[in-house]
C-alpha cells in the first residue's frame, strides 16, 4: 500500500521536470479546422523560414512547437497574416510529457501569475448601476401599463434603487392599480400606504430578485469579458467570480498591459436589423453568415443594444426553449412600430465587437514596424422571423437549449455590462516571475537539506527514515498539485509547502521523542517503537486537525494570498501524517522487524539506571 | 515553580507594551489597506535612493516614497492615491505611470533601468480582506475552542485561546513598535501564527491529559510541570526546525516572502513561548483537576461487554 502511494506521488511528480516547448495554438470561432488549415499554416511556416516541429491538432485546435521563442513570435505573425482574422493565434506552451503519462493525467502544475509573469485585474462591477437601471425600467412599465388600463396617478417616484412608489387620489383607483400591476410584476412586493389624502402604493424588489439581478448582471459582466479577453488570443486566462461583486482576470504571458486594458474596457454592443428585402441594390445591405446560410442583413438600425434591459434563457409553456428579451419604454415603443409593419419578415441581431490586430509593416528605413489596428468584427447571432407586432417583452422561439442559452448570454455580453471599475492592478514582469519561482524553490531545496541535515544529526538511523518520509511528502504534495486538484501554485503556496516541511518533521519529533523516553524507562526496543508510535498518535492527531481546521477557515474565508497558502497547508497536513506515521513505521519495521534488537540508533537518551536514579 | 509568576509578568507587560504602541503608534499599513501605485523598478548597479528621491521630488512627484526592495538594485516607489484623479483612471493608468516614472529616471541616470512591474491597488479590496482576515481569525478562534473543549476539556480551551490572543497581540505590537509594513502577506502570516501556536499548545496539553489520566499521585501543578518538561525537548526541535526553514526563507526566498517570514519568525518564538508558559499557566490558574480529564463512563456501554 505504502510502496503503492510512493509510486503514484513519483508517477504524477516527474511530469514537473519535462520542460515545455513554446507552440502557438490555433483555433477557428465556432468552425472547425481541417487539412487545409495545416496545408497553410505549414507552408506559411516555410515561406518565412522559421522552424517548427510537432504539428498536431484535432477538429478545434491545432497546436505548433518552436525551439525558441524569437521563432514562436516571428510564427505568430506568418500564421496570423496567412490564415486571416476569423482564426486566433494564441501564444502557448505545449507540455513535453510522454503521452502515456498524458493520458493517465499526469501533467504540470499550473504556475500563478506571479511566478511565471502576467497581468492581473480585479474588476468591480456597479451593482446599484445595475438595480438603478432595472428599477428605472420597471417605473416606465408601470407608467405604460396604468396609462393603458386608464387609471389616474398623482405621481411615480423612485425611492431607492430598490423601491418604487405610486401616489392615487383615492383607495379605489390604487386597488384597481394593484390588481392590474401584482400580476406584471410577480417579484415585486406590494404595500399600501396613506399619507393623509394621498393614497400610496409601494412596489419593492424582493431580496430575491435583488440577488437575482446581482447574479445575472455579474455573469453578464464575466461573459463580456471573457469574450473580450479571448480578442486578446491569450493562451490561457482566467477570468472568475470573487466574492459577491468582482470579478477577477489574470492574463498570463501579457507583455503588454496597456493594451489588455484598452481592450476589456471596450463595450461590445448589440444592433437589431431587419433582413433585405429581395431585390433591393445591394448597397443597403450587407451579407452575413449564419449557421451556413448567406444572409442579406439590411444596413438601417432598428433598434440599438442598449435599450435591452434584461435578456433571459426560459422554457415556454410547452417546455420548449425560448429567449425573453425585455426593452426598456422608449426601445418597447420602437420595435412595436417597426414590427407592426413588417410581421412574416425575418429580424437580424448583429454582436459588434472591436477587436485588435497587429499589422507588421515595413517602414522607410526598410525595418519592420508593427502597428495595432483596431477593427469592428460584426457576427450575426440571430435570425428570426416575426410572427407579429412585438411589444417590448418578447421572445425568441425554435432554439435548441444550448442555442437559447448561448444566445442570450451573446446579447448579454453585448448590452448589459454594468459599468465596471478596476480596483486593482498590476503587472508582473517575466523576469520577476521566474525569479520569484527561483527564489522559492531555492527557499524548499536550502531549508529541506538543513532540515535533513538536522535529523539525520539529532535522530541517526531514525532520522533517516523521516528524512526519507519527508522527501516523499514534499513528491506527494507535488503530486497532488499537479493532477488532482485544479490548484494554481504562487507564492504564498510555495510558502506553504516550505513551513510543511518544518512542520512535517514534527510528527517525526513527537514519535521519537516518545520512544527515547520509553527507552530510558527501560524498555525493551521493540516494545519502545511500539509505545513510542501509538502514544504519539492522539498527540499528532489533536495537533494537526486543529490546525488543518484553521487552514480549512482561512481557505474558505480568505482570497488571494491567504487561499494559496492554505491550500498547500491542507495537502501539507494530509501528506505528511501519512508519510510521518505509516511512512516511517513501515521503515522501521523493514530495519528493525522480525529480529531482537539490543540498541536503536535514535541518537542519545538516558539508560534506564540513570532515569530512575532522579 | 517561580518562574510562572515572572512568565505571568513578563507577559502581561509585554501584551501592555503591545496595546500601548498599537493605539499610539498604529500599524505601518501597507499599500493593501492605503490605496495608491507601487512601481518596481530595477538597477543596473547599486541605487542612491536618496537621488532618485531627488529626481521625484523635482518633478513633479511630491508624494512619492522611495523604498529599496530586496536587493540594493531595485527599488519600489509608493504614489499614494491621486485625489484629483478618478479611481477608474488611476487604476488604468498605474501602467502609463509606471512607464513615465522610469522613462524620467532613465533621462536622470545612466544607469540601466528596467522596469520590472507596477501595481495599483485599491485599499477597499484589502480593508475587506482584513475584514474577512479578522473575521477568519474569530471564526477559527471559536472552532478551535468548541474541538479542544470537545477532544480536551473547557479549561483547556480557554488556555489555548488566551495562548493565541497574546500571540496575535504581541506579534502585531512589535510590528508596530519597529514599525514594520503591514500588508496582505503579514496578514496570512498572522493566519498561519495561529496555526503554529495551537500545534504547540495541543501537543502540550495532549501531554497533560495523559498525565492527568496515567499518574495517580501528585498535584495538578506537579503534574503539569511534568507535562511541560517531557514535551520541552520536542517542542524546543520543532521550533528550531521550523526556524530553520523560516531563516531560509528570509534570506534566499526573494522580497516577495521576506515580510511574511519575519511575521512568522515573530510569532514562532512567541508561540513556542506562550505554549510552554502561557496555556499551562491558564490552566493551572482555572484549577484543573483530574476528574476533569477522566474519561467518560458511558452508562452501561462496558458492563455489557461482548455479546
Amino acid at each position: 500500500m505504502v510502496l503503492l502511494i510512493v509510486l503514484w506521488g513519483l508517477l504524477y511528480s516527474v511530469p514537473n521536470l519535462y520542460p515545455d516547448d513554446e507552440a502557438l495554438q490555433i483555433t477557428t470561432e465556432g468552425l472547425s479546422l481541417n487539412s487545409a488549415d495545416i496545408e497553410v499554416v505549414t507552408t506559411a511556416l516555410e515561406a518565412a523560414q522559421v522552424e517548427f516541429f510537432g504539428v498536431e491538432g484535432n477538429d478545434t485546435n491545432l497546436l505548433v512547437r518552436f525551439d525558441s521563442v524569437e521563432d514562436q513570435l516571428r510564427a505568430k505573425t506568418a500564421i496570423e497574416d496567412a490564415l486571416g482574422a476569423d482564426y486566433i493565434v494564441a501564444l502557448n506552451l505545449a507540455p513535453t510529457t510522454p503521452n502515456w503519462m498524458q493520458a493517465i493525467g499526469a501533467g504540470k502544475m499550473n504556475l500563478g501569475l506571479d511566478l511565471q509573469g502576467g497581468v492581473h485585474f480585479l474588476m468591480e462591477v456597479d451593482m446599484d448601476a445595475a438595480l438603478e437601471r432595472r428599477m428605472n425600467d420597471n417605473l416606465s412599465n408601470v407608467r405604460t401599463i396604468l396609462r393603458e388600463e386608464r387609471i389616474r396617478t398623482r405621481g411615480l417616484n423612485l425611492i431607492s434603487n430598490s423601491h418604487l412608489e405610486v401616489r392615487f387620489a383615492n383607495a379605489g383607483e390604487r386597488s384597481q392599480a394593484r390588481s392590474e400591476l401584482i400580476d406584471n410584476f410577480p417579484e415585486m412586493l406590494f404595500q399600501n400606504r396613506d399619507v393623509g389624502d394621498i393614497f400610496i402604493l409601494d412596489m419593492r424588489m424582493t431580496a430575491d430578485t435583488i440577488l437575482q439581478v446581482h447574479r445575472d448582471t455579474l455573469q453578464a459582466n464575466r461573459t463580456t469579458l471573457l469574450n473580450r479577453v479571448d480578442a486578446l488570443g491569450v493562451a490561457e486566462p482566467t477570468v472568475q467570480q470573487q466574492g459577491a461583486n468582482r470579478i477577477v482576470v489574470e492574463l498570463p504571458g501579457v507583455q503588454d498591459p496597456a493594451q489588455a486594458i484598452r481592450i476589456l474596457q471596450r463595450i461590445a454592443t448589440l444592433e437589431f436589423h431587419l433582413e433585405a428585402e429581395i431585390g433591393a441594390t445591394s448597397l443597403s445591405y450587407e451579407p452575413y453568415e449564419y449557421q451556413g446560410l448567406l444572409v442579406n442583413v439590411d444596413n438601417d438600425v432598428i433598434l440599438q443594444g442598449d435599450r435591452v434591459s434584461n435578456v433571459r434563457s426560459t422554457l415556454d409553456q410547452n417546455g420548449l426553449p425560448q429567449v425573453q428579451i425585455n426593452l426598456d419604454a422608449q426601445g418597447g415603443t420602437q420595435i412595436n412600430r417597426v414590427t407592426r409593419d413588417n410581421v412574416g419578415r425575418m429580424m437580424d441581431i448583429l454582436l459588434i465587437e472591436t477587436k485588435s490586430r497587429t499589422n507588421t509593416s515595413l517602414n522607410e528605413d526598410g525595418e519592420e514596424v508593427e502597428e495595432i489596428e483596431f477593427y469592428e468584427d460584426k457576427r450575426l447571432i440571430s435570425h428570426a422571423t416575426i410572427r407579429t407586432a412585438l411589444p417590448r417583452t418578447f421572445v425568441i422561439t425554435g432554439l435548441t437549449a444550448r442555442e437559447a442559452n448561448d444566445l442570450s448570454l451573446l446579447i448579454r455580453s453585448g448590452s448589459l455590462a454594468a459599468p465596471m471599475t478596476i480596483v486593482e492592478q498590476s503587472v508582473i514582469g517575466p523576469t520577476m516571475g521566474r525569479e520569484n519561482l527561483e527564489a522559492g524553490l531555492r527557499g524548499v531545496q536550502v531549508a529541506s537539506v538543513l532540515v535533513v541535515l538536522f535529523m539525520l544529526f539529532y535522530y541517526r538511523v531514525f532520522g533517516m527514515t523521516a528524512n526519507v518520509a519527508l522527501i516523499m511528502n514534499i513528491l506527494l504534495i507535488f503530486a497532488v498539485l499537479s493532477s488532482f486538484l485544479p490548484a494554481t501554485l504562487t507564492l504564498p503556496g510555495i510558502v506553504g509547502i516550505v513551513l510543511t516541511i518544518g512542520m512535517a518533521v514534527d510528527a517525526n519529533v513527537l514519535i521519537f521523542t516518545r520512544i527515547r523516553e520509553e527507552l530510558s524507562n527501560g524498555v525493551p526496543p521493540q516494545q519502545a517503537i511500539d509505545a513510542g508510535y501509538n502514544r504519539a498518535f492522539t498527540t499528532i492527531l489533536d495537533a494537526n486537525l486543529t490546525t488543518f481546521l484553521v487552514a480549512l477557515v482561512l481557505f474558505t474565508i480568505g482570497t488571494g494570498p491567504v487561499k494559496g497558502f492554505s491550500v498547500t497547508l491542507m495537502i501539507g497536513i494530509l501528506t505528511s501524517m501519512f508519510t510521518a506515521i505509516v511512512g516511517t513505521r513501515s521503515l522501521i519495521n523493514l530495519i528493525y522487524g522480525g529480529r531482537s534488537v539490543q540498541k536503536l540508533s535514535i541518537g542519545r537518551y538516558r539508560s534506564s539506571k540513570q532515569a530512575q536514579a532522579t | 515553580m517561580g518562574v510562572r509568576k515572572i512568565a505571568a509578568t513578563i507577559s502581561a507587560l509585554l501584551v501592555v507594551v503591545s496595546i500601548i504602541s498599537l493605539t499610539i503608534n498604529s500599524l505601518e499599513f501597507g499599500l493593501d489597506f492605503t490605496s495608491g501605485t507601487s512601481v518596481r523598478l530595477n538597477y543596473g548597479g547599486t541605487v542612491d535612493l536618496d537621488e532618485v528621491n531627488g529626481i521625484l521630488q523635482n518633478n513633479g512627484y511630491e508624494d512619492a516614497v522611495v523604498v529599496s526592495f530586496g536587493t540594493d538594485r531595485d527599488i519600489r516607489i509608493i504614489l499614494p492615491v491621486d485625489e484629483t484623479v478618478d479611481v477608474q483612471d488611476q487604476a488604468g493608468q498605474a501602467v502609463e505611470v509606471g512607464a513615465t516614472i522610469a522613462a524620467l529616471l532613465r533621462s536622470n541616470s545612466d544607469a540601466q533601468i528596467s522596469l520590472l512591474g507596477s501595481d495599483y491597488v485599491s485599499a477597499k479590496v484589502g480593508e475587506e480582506l482584513a475584514e474577512q482576515g479578522g473575521l477568519g481569525m474569530l471564526v477559527a478562534l471559536g472552532i478551535i475552542m468548541v474541538y479542544i473543549a470537545v477532544r480536551f476539556q473547557f479549561k483547556f480551551s480557554v488556555g489555548a485561546v488566551v495562548a493565541l490572543a497574546h500571540d496575535l497581540i504581541v506579534t502585531l505590537g512589535i510590528f508596530s513598535l519597529v514599525r514594520m509594513e503591514f500588508n496582505l502577506n503579514t496578514l496570512a502570516a498572522m493566519l498561519a501564527i495561529i496555526g503554529y501556536s495551537l500545534n504547540d499548545t495541543i501537543v502540550v496539553s495532549d501531554r497533560i491529559r495523559e498525565n492527568f489520566r496515567r499518574m495517580r499521585r501528585g498535584t495538578p501543578i506537579e503534574m503539569v510541570n511534568k507535562s511541560l518538561n517531557q514535551t520541552l525537548s520536542r517542542t524546543l526541535i520543532t521550533s528550531f526546525t521550523t526556524l530553520l526553514v523560516l531563516f531560509s526563507i528570509l534570506i534566499i526566498g526573494g522580497e516577495s516572502t521576506q515580510g511574511f517570514a519575519v511575521a512568522l519568525i515573530i510569532g514562532v518564538i512567541i508561540g513556542t513561548y506562550s505554549s510552554v508558559y502561557i496555556a499551562s499557566n491558564v490552566i493551572i490558574y482555572m484549577k484543573v483537576t483530574r476528574e476533569d480529564l477522566m474519561i467518560p463512563l458511558k452508562e452501561g456501554a462496558d458492563l455489557e461487554g461482548h455479546p
